[in-house]
């Protein structure tokens, strides 16, 4: 896939930019070069085998099934295990199922636990366990309403002996399986699971300070391929300078999300792996509101806009342009060649305006949510774009909060940038939200055929006619000029030189246990 | 003979170069502040661009002329509500004292207790983004230091000799506060004055660094420092011209508070 | 005497209440939902709905705050919504790092600037006066983010001095690696407060040295330093002493900015984060606590003024 190859050459800039002895050393994105051997070997004693890793946000909850922040569920991935979980495909592997089928309705799975999977307070996982933790996702605590929102689709979980578990759905999903990521808790934990996370992964969960560090141990008993590490610290530190300073002054030996302008501070002394954030950038336009009710004034701004120097201007040439609203992540749907549908044509652009009464132009709003330097400057960049063709474009800054009641609930806006990713993993999520009635469809898309080709996609359970529908809903999405699709962000991890083993996931997932000391 | 005053005159030299650079940057700019240029990303001071370009290719000297004459009304705006409201409060409060001194103490200690960042919200999310907020909030959180200021030194000459002697004559009280008291008070007045220009500069570029400054589409000093940060380590000049402009916009302001109150301290 | 204390007591007390008032006040202008940083972004309605109702949140605003003071008088402050912990809990640790900074702060201002307060006074219009004179301007007019982040760059990456990123409350081992790390964050507040003091201190002692009793005491045969110590120097320190206790509520806002930059989880980052997340019990504690603290403060510079000068006592 060419823009695959597009990111090994960037990997590989990078990488050639670092001293020779390091060279070949970064996180590659093959799990099957396990660097067990190695990790036994040179373990040096002044790091005591523990790594420190920077994260720039805190975790909104331990508690697995209410955590909704990507960077949380990245780092509680580590501690808590679902039936399955993530593998770096892109796909799911077993976790605290060893096996599971699919009825051919597609409505009925059933799970074989996998023996001798224990939790961290030593107490052996049983059914009772996993139908504990299944009907919490579904909403047993809470007054039926599901914790996950895909659970909805559930209507029996069941525990027929000791070592299976059939969980039947009301209508077929292919996608199901990915909310069984869901952390497996001990029956009856509640609440206070938020408080004393206990789990089955690979490391165990030793502290936690508001704002300020979680720390985790490395799981003895694991069922699986234990851990390198004996002990991994996640430290708070809120601002990109100091969260790179920090690094420089050792008190980090990793730090992950960091922005492009303060990891080129520290290129040479460690190594940075690039990845993509797996999420659509976009000036997203209201659809419902003049003058971008006008399909013509959309696809105007289409034209406008110069994708490229907006990556070359704010992400230093780094990120991954993106036609419609699937990211490269999802290998399987993302449509490449939708980036090429409206090269940058000024004239094009100032025709489609006019055309559709705007001769001269207009003026219009650009909401940007003010905690993300990048969308800003993505902002700046295309309000003086857009000057080219007479549009005026105010930058209106807002605080992040203010963002989502303004923006994303009560859609009181013309156009922001921001971007959008899937918190459950699946192309479903990023094309349900464009079905006209979707409650969080925030920019106001209505297209009748495009309801119907994600319906139809979301429900089928040929993955063939699924891959055809999905595609044909991003066509639609890309040839509607929904909104002004630019990037899939450059995601960058800065680590030691000292440190190897980090593998890119799919999704958000920052898997601690095959990082090792070199 | 009066000996020469070297803070007035350098005050007087400074202040007229720093106005006269915000004043230019309302009218002319070499470049547009907000032109981008690929080739000019990180380009270095030249006689094209004395002060260099920023990541998007800006021009720094354009965004300093601009960013200068945005930091210096705001500063300027600021300490003027900040200042008359707070001398009439704190002349006030000061010379009668009493209840009406109590309550209004209070409230300004709880305007002063009050966080800047959610007054700053709150103000943002009323007027929308722009230099007034700004000002809106930094003007009212201004008003009681500036209060208190007037107080104490009005709590000071209340009691003296002159001022008993001009309430024996019958003066009105507010000729007295004004014409008799207000004078001596000047000497403090003024330093809390180019301090409080000086807070201003400083406040409007924290408001920038959490976000609730001028918005992007504006150019402040306080904003590009902020901005420039980031790159201290790779591009030293995105931050060194804004900071030194700053420097001189403060520098002037405080010799020249200087010279004025020796000035006055001869009379 | 004890009428007095019961009369400032009262109005400390009124403040408070204006003071957080204001802040619930704030909260209802504010647009968000503190419910969004709890769902996340692909919440239900019921859900919402579900969760306001749990919070009190569907409530008059008068009620909550009548709700939010009844719980202040028998100690509770209420529960975090975003960290479901006691809020008191939450913020104890913090309030110590945002104390110690601020505190170490304030002694950095004055022992910085009252020895070179007095020193420009004493030597008014000489080499070191103008030089400082000079230097104070300039050290004024760093921003305190910018300041930080020189100092963290000189201190933490040149010298190596202390390690930046690696101040923890909850593993920090006892006093000394407190001070030897907040130190650093309490040089960035203190510097250009410490600057703007020397200033306002030279300035009132030179107003003070043209007052009729000091030529006075001139006249009585005492030379210039005398004069300064004996005579001028205590009136001088009216004016500083107002000064410093409202830098107090200065400092404390500026650690907000300072201790983001030092990487130090004080009571400043949490404001920002409680106030993005609409954490409002967190939020309404910690603007209640800065309030009592510039309060305390505020009463302790009149009582001052009311030592360093007798005519006021007097009354």
């Amino acid at each position: 896939m060419p823009s695959k190859f597009k990111r090994a050459l960037l990997l590989l800039a990078v990488v050639a930019m670092l001293p020779a002895s390091l060279y070949g050393c970064t996180g590659g994105t093959d799990p099957s070069q396990s660097p067990t051997a190695s990790a036994q070997s040179g373990e040096s004693s002044d790091h005591g085998n523990s790594v420190t890793v920077g994260i720039a946000q805190d975790l909104d909850s331990l508690d697995p099934h209410k955590a909704v922040a990507a960077g949380s569920t990245e780092v509680l991935f580590n501690i808590f295990e679902g039936l399955v979980k993530a593998s770096s495909d892109g796909g799911v592997r077993e976790a605290v199922a060893s096996d599971y089928q699919v009825s051919e309705d597609g409505l009925t799975y059933t799970f074989t636990l996998r023996e001798g999977v224990t939790f961290h307070n030593g107490d052996p996982v049983t059914v009772e366990d996993v139908v504990y933790s299944l009907e919490r996702c579904a909403g047993s605590e809470n007054d039926g309403t599901p914790l996950i929102s895909a659970f909805s689709n559930v209507t029996g979980i069941e525990a027929p002996d000791d070592t299976h578990v059939v969980i039947t759905l009301a209508e077929p999903s292919l996608e199901f399986i990915y909310s069984l990521t869901a952390g497996i808790i001990p029956a009856g934990s509640g609440d206070g699971i938020a408080q004393n996370p206990v789990g089955t992964g690979p490391f165990a969960f030793v502290s936690y300070t508001p704002q300020d560090s979680l720390v985790m141990e490395k799981n003895e008993n694991y069922w699986g391929e234990p851990a390198h590490l004996d002990q991994v610290t996640f430290r708070i530190i809120t601002n990109s300078d100091t969260l790179v300073m920090s690094l420089q002054s050792g008190s980090l030996d990793m730090a992950i999300h960091v922005p492009n302008t303060q990891a080129s501070q520290v290129e040479g002394q460690f190594t940075v792996v690039e990845d993509t954030m797996k999420l659509v950038q976009a000036l997203y336009l209201n659809n419902a509101v003049e003058p971008f009710d006008d399909v013509r004034v959309r696809q105007a701004l289409c034209y406008a806009i110069d994708v490229q120097q907006i990556i070359d201007f704010v992400c230093d040439g780094a990120g991954v342009p993106v036609g419609s609203t699937i990211y490269p992540a999802f290998t399987k749907y993302y449509m490449e060649e939708l980036t090429q549908a409206y090269p940058y044509d000024v004239e094009k652009a100032k025709q489609l305006l006019s055309d559709a009464g705007y001769p001269d132009g207009f003026t219009m709003d650009i909401t940007v949510p003010g905690n993300y330097a990048q969308h800003v400057q993505t902002g700046e960049v295309i309000a003086e774009q857009l000057k080219a063709v007479g549009i005026t474009a105010n930058i209106v800054q807002v605080e992040w909060e203010t963002w989502l009641s303004q923006v994303y609930q009560d859609r009181d806006y013309q156009s922001t940038v921001c971007g959008v990713s899937a918190s459950d993993m699946t192309a479903r999520e990023m094309l349900i939200r464009y079905v006209s009635d979707y409650q969080n469809n925030f920019i106001n898309f209505n297209d009748a055929e495009y309801d119907q080709a994600v319906t139809d996609g979301i429900t089928t359970l040929d993955e063939a006619e699924q891959e055809t529908l999905y595609k044909r809903a991003e066509t639609i999405l890309s040839e509607q000029a929904a909104s002004v699709w630019l990037q899939d962000l450059c995601d960058l991890t800065v680590m030691s030189p000292d440190l190897d083993g980090l593998i890119l996931y799919r999704t958000y997932v920052l898997d601690m246990s095959t990082i090792y000391y070199k | 003979m009066r000996k020469k005053n070297w803070y007035l005159t350098l005050g007087l030299v400074l202040t007229v170069l720093s106005v006269g650079y915000s004043a230019l940057g309302l009218f002319w700019t070499p470049y547009s502040s907000t032109a981008m240029s690929g080739p000019d990303r990180y380009a270095l001071p030249s006689l094209a661009h004395p002060f260099g370009c920023d990541h998007m290719g800006r021009d720094v000297f354009s965004r300093t002329l601009e960013g200068a004459s945005a930091t210096l009304t705001i500063a300027l705006a600021v300490v003027v509500i900040g200042f008359v409201a707070g001398l009439v409060i704190g002349a006030l409060c000061g010379y009668y004292g009493g209840v009406a001194d109590a309550v209004i103490m209070r409230l300004c200690d709880a305007v002063a207790a009050f966080p800047s960042v959610l007054l700053g919200l709150v103000i943002l999310a009323i007027t929308g983004p722009g230099k007034y907020n700004v000002i809106a909030a930094l003007g009212i959180l201004f008003i009681p230091s500036f209060a208190r200021l007037t107080r104490g030194e009005f709590l000071k000459y209340r009691d003296r000799d002159f001022v008993k002697a001009a309430r024996l004559m019958k003066v009105s009280p507010l000729r007295i506060i004004f014409r008799h008291i207000l004078p001596n008070t000047w000497p403090v007045l003024l330093s809390g004055l180019t301090i409080g220009f000086n807070n201003a500069v400083l406040a409007e570029a924290s408001m920038s660094y959490l976000g609730i400054g001028v918005g992007p589409g504006d150019t402040s000093l306080g904003r590009m420092i902020s901005e420039a940060q980031s790159y201290f380590t790779t591009a030293p000049w995105l931050v060194l011209f804004p900071a030194l402009v700053t420097i001189l916009l403060i520098l002037g302001a405080g010799m020249l508070g200087e010279g004025i109150r020796e000035r006055l301290g001869e009379r | 005497m004890a009428k007095t204390i019961c009369k400032r007591l009262g109005l400390l007390v009124v403040t408070l209440l204006l003071v957080t008032f204001l802040a619930f006040l704030a909260f209802s202008i504010l647009p968000g939902d503190p419910t969004h940083s709890i769902l996340g972004l692909n919440a239900t309605q019921e859900q919402i709905d579900t969760l306001r109702a749990q919070l009190g949140l569907d409530l008059p605003l008068w009620q909550r705050y009548f709700n939010w003071l009844a719980g202040l008088f028998t100690g509770n402050l209420g529960t975090s919504y975003n960290y479901d912990m006691p809020v008191g809990q939450l913020l104890a640790g913090r309030v110590g790092v945002t104390a110690t900074l601020a505190g170490l702060a304030f002694v950095l201002i004055v022992v910085i600037s009252i020895p070179l307060g007095i020193l420009c006074a004493r030597y008014e219009g000489g080499v070191v006066d103008r030089v400082l004179t000079v230097l104070n301007q300039i050290t004024m007019s760093i921003p305190n983010f910018l300041l930080g982040f020189l100092l963290t760059f000189l201190f933490s990456l040149v010298l190596r001095w202390f390690v930046v990123g690696s101040f923890s409350a909850a593993t920090a081992q006892g006093i000394g690696d407190w001070l030897g790390y907040l130190f650093f964050p309490a040089l960035a507040i203190a510097l250009p407060k410490a600057a703007m003091t020397v200033k306002m201190l030279r300035s009132s002692i030179l107003g003070e040295m043209k007052e009729d009793y000091v030529r006075t005491a001139y006249s009585k045969g005492n030379s210039k330093g005398a004069v300064l110590w004996r005579y001028a120097l205590r009136n001088a320190m009216i004016p500083v002493i107002t000064f410093l206790a409202m830098t107090i509520a200065d400092i404390v806002a500026g650690s907000i900015v300072v201790e983001q930059v030092f990487a130090v989880q004080g009571i400043g980052q949490m404001l920002v984060t409680s106030i993005g997340n609409r954490d409002y019990p967190v939020v309404q504690a910690i603007v209640a606590f800065i309030a009592l603290i510039v309060v305390v403060c505020n009463f302790a510079a009149d009582a001052l003024y009311r030592v360093m000068d007798p005519r006021l006592r007097q009354r």
